[in-house]
């Protein structure tokens, strides 16, 4: 016997005589999977109820699998629930025995849930959404407290505080951070002082461009540009290093050998990005003034000189610290987020992504809603 | 038995990675119906055997016949005839993560055939029942499952088409021991039913044991192939050893009063024939 190349691909097809109660239904062609769809619509078309006696000839078949069963042993037995009597024809001892296979193990399975009505999901999926927001919230906050006592034993004993994935830590989150924080304030300052400049031409201001780009970058821009880069750069890299560890059993071992997780794997990451994000928002600060006097002088004919002039005369320290001092917040947020999410995640590797996605849009969402909190706080107390 | 056509054919088969040779001048044909097993050691290209065969490796040199077709320079509708014609049970199951069991087992009958809904719920049925799943689990999600569920779930997928050669990457690892032994009753029922050749990588020798037929082992970059019986007698180190070795012999003793005709010269038989005489 030679290897058959190609299978048949003839449709199946399907005769049917009637005779009073007798009937016959003779099929052929390839009952296969693949091209089973006709015989089996015609077979659904088909009023079986009249026959007493049913006979089904497979002499014609060229093709035949577990579908064909199937749709022999359905017919079959809808003959003899209905009290009929079936008698299989022209079948090969193969084909019987596989029909018999399937009659065997078929089994109805519950239907899928039916999804309800979609005003009950909706009001469901709130309901739901908002119970595991609560959750979130007040895991978070409980990991808060974890972290914030792990934080405070390893000012008791900064002995115990690892120098070697500190280390490594800050120089992945901030010293390879230092071009694209570098490069974005700079452009953030360019656009500063063109719109800013583009306004106030009307009134013959354009001076005061400087002080838009002064107050701008430094209170605000500088380090809400640099903490929403590293959020996004940082948090999503500790999700996703913590989770896949997670997934690995990496983090159970930990426990097993009497390691921390909180002291190996968090404090470091937290303390590297508290260390790390004042420096990239001072250095971000300076890149987007620089930007605003490059800006300044090419365009709007305002000299390096004039420009340092009218910057000492617009900012003061006090307008950098008000910008700096939120970079320490914001980096404890999102290593926190970061790390907390990374915790979180459950074992398989879709939870690795989602956790990360989640990591990135909390912490964005934490650091925009605090900068807005520093406003308030700010212009009560005046500063 | 006797009119056995081979359908696959591998000849003169090469995988190299980079400088590192897997597999050099091998030769393997695997007969219609039978169950051949895989067995070799750690690294020594089991895996990429399998894949090749499956095409998901492309070989460096030879040739690959799957019923006919050159697996590895078919094309368009050849190679979907193909992948339709074979299935492969990954060591995990490898099913789509956000569908169902249900759904996993009708993606690809959806995708390559034109049947009702009505039927593709029922034909769904049947598979389920076939790899002996219980109801419920139709709805859930590969997560919610055991290791041993989504191994017959992903059988259940794998025999979706109705393939006429099912290919296995360790279909028994990490399963506990009633488990293994109820889905090496399982491969073999469906072999039987479905008429299925299969092809299995596995380490479990009692699967090797009780239902495979001949047996490759991977050596040298080359398989030897031979039947559980003719693989004990030879001679080669690591041969020797893999079916000799402590865990084997456990196997061996629950073998031989059964297969004691083929090896009466040196079977424990003879030894007592020769105490008791």
């Amino acid at each position: 016997m030679a290897v058959v190349a190609a299978p048949p691909v003839e449709d199946g097809w399907l005769e049917s005589l009637r005779d009073g109660d007798q009937m016959v239904i003779r099929l052929g062609g390839a009952l296969t999977t693949r091209h089973v769809a006709p015989v089996d619509d015609t077979l659904r078309g088909l009023d079986l109820s009249a026959a007493r006696r049913l006979e089904i000839n497979l002499k014609g078949l060229s093709g035949f699998d577990t579908a064909g069963a199937w749709l022999v042993h359905r017919t079959r037995e809808l003959v003899r629930k209905g009290g009929g009597s079936v008698t299989l024809t022209g079948a090969s001892a193969a084909q019987l025995a596989l029909i018999e296979a399937v009659a065997d193990n078929v089994q109805p399975c519950p239907p899928a849930p039916a999804p309800g009505s979609s005003v009950v999901r909706l009001v469901a999926h709130v309901g739901r959404a908002t119970l595991e927001l609560g959750a979130e919230a007040r895991e978070l906050v409980s990991f808060l407290g974890q972290t914030v006592l792990a934080l405070g034993r390893a000012m008791l004993r900064p002995g115990r505080v690892r120098a070697t994935p500190l280390v490594y830590h800050m120089e992945e989150v901030g010293l390879n951070a230092v071009p694209i924080v570098g490069l974005l304030s700079f452009l953030i300052g360019i656009v500063l002082a063109y719109q800013g400049a583009d306004q106030l031409a009307r009134f013959g201001a354009e001076i005061f461009a400087v002080n838009l780009v002064g107050v701008g970058v430094l209170r605000e821009m500088g380090v809400l540009l640099t903490a929403i880069i590293v959020a996004g750069r940082t948090g999503s890299a500790f999700a996703a290093q913590i989770g896949t560890m997670k997934v690995n059993e990496e983090v159970d071992a930990m426990r097993t050998i009497g390691l921390d997780p909180m002291e190996m794997l968090v404090l470091p990451r937290v303390l590297a990005l508290l260390l790390t994000l004042p420096l990239l928002g001072f250095f971000a600060d300076i890149m987007g003034l620089l930007g605003g006097a490059v800006m300044a002088s090419w365009v709007l004919d305002i000299s390096l000189l004039q420009y340092v002039r009218q910057l000492q005369s617009a900012v003061s320290v006090s307008s950098f610290w008000v910008g700096l001092i939120k970079a320490p917040v914001f980096a404890f947020v999102i290593g926190l987020v970061g790390c907390f999410e990374g915790l979180k995640v459950d074992g398989s590797a879709e939870s690795v992504g989602r956790k990360t996605t989640q990591a990135v849009v909390e912490s964005i969402f934490l650091v925009i809603v605090l900068d807005a909190v520093f406003s308030i706080l700010f212009s009560i107390i005046g500063w | 038995m006797g009119d056995r056509e081979s359908v696959i054919d591998v000849r003169k088969l090469r995988n190299q990675f980079g400088s590192q040779v897997i597999h050099d001048g091998l030769d393997l044909s695997v007969q219609r119906g039978e169950i051949m097993g895989i067995v070799g050691g750690s690294g020594s290209g089991k895996s990429v055997l399998l894949r090749t065969m499956v095409g998901l490796t492309k070989p460096r040199s030879g040739e690959i016949k799957v019923l006919g077709v050159d697996v590895a320079k078919a094309r368009g509708g050849d190679r979907a005839l193909l992948q339709q014609r074979s299935g492969m049970l990954f060591q995990d199951g490898a099913l789509f993560s956000s569908l169902t069991v249900a759904q996993n087992i009708q993606l690809p009958l959806k995708e390559h055939s034109r049947m009702s809904p009505g039927l593709l719920v029922e034909l769904t049925d049947v598979k389920i029942g076939m790899v002996g799943l219980p109801l419920d689990a139709a709805n859930k999600h590969p997560s919610q499952l055991s290791g041993g569920m989504r191994k017959r779930a992903g059988l259940a997928r794998a025999l979706a088409l109705d393939p006429e050669i099912l290919f296995l990457d360790e279909p028994t690892a990490g399963l506990d021991p009633i488990g293994a032994a109820k889905f090496d009753q399982l491969i073999l029922e469906l072999r039987r039913a479905l008429d299925l050749t299969v092809v299995m990588v596995t380490h479990d020798l009692d699967s090797l044991a009780t239902i495979c037929d001949r047996i490759a082992v991977l050596i040298d970059k080359r398989v030897i192939v031979g039947t559980m019986d003719s693989l004990m007698r030879h001679r080669h180190g690591w041969i020797y050893e893999y079916f000799h070795g402590p865990r084997a012999r456990a196997i061996n003793r629950g073998r031989k009063p059964t297969k004691a005709k083929g090896k009466r010269a040196a079977g424990p038989g003879g030894v007592s024939d020769g105490n008791t005489g």
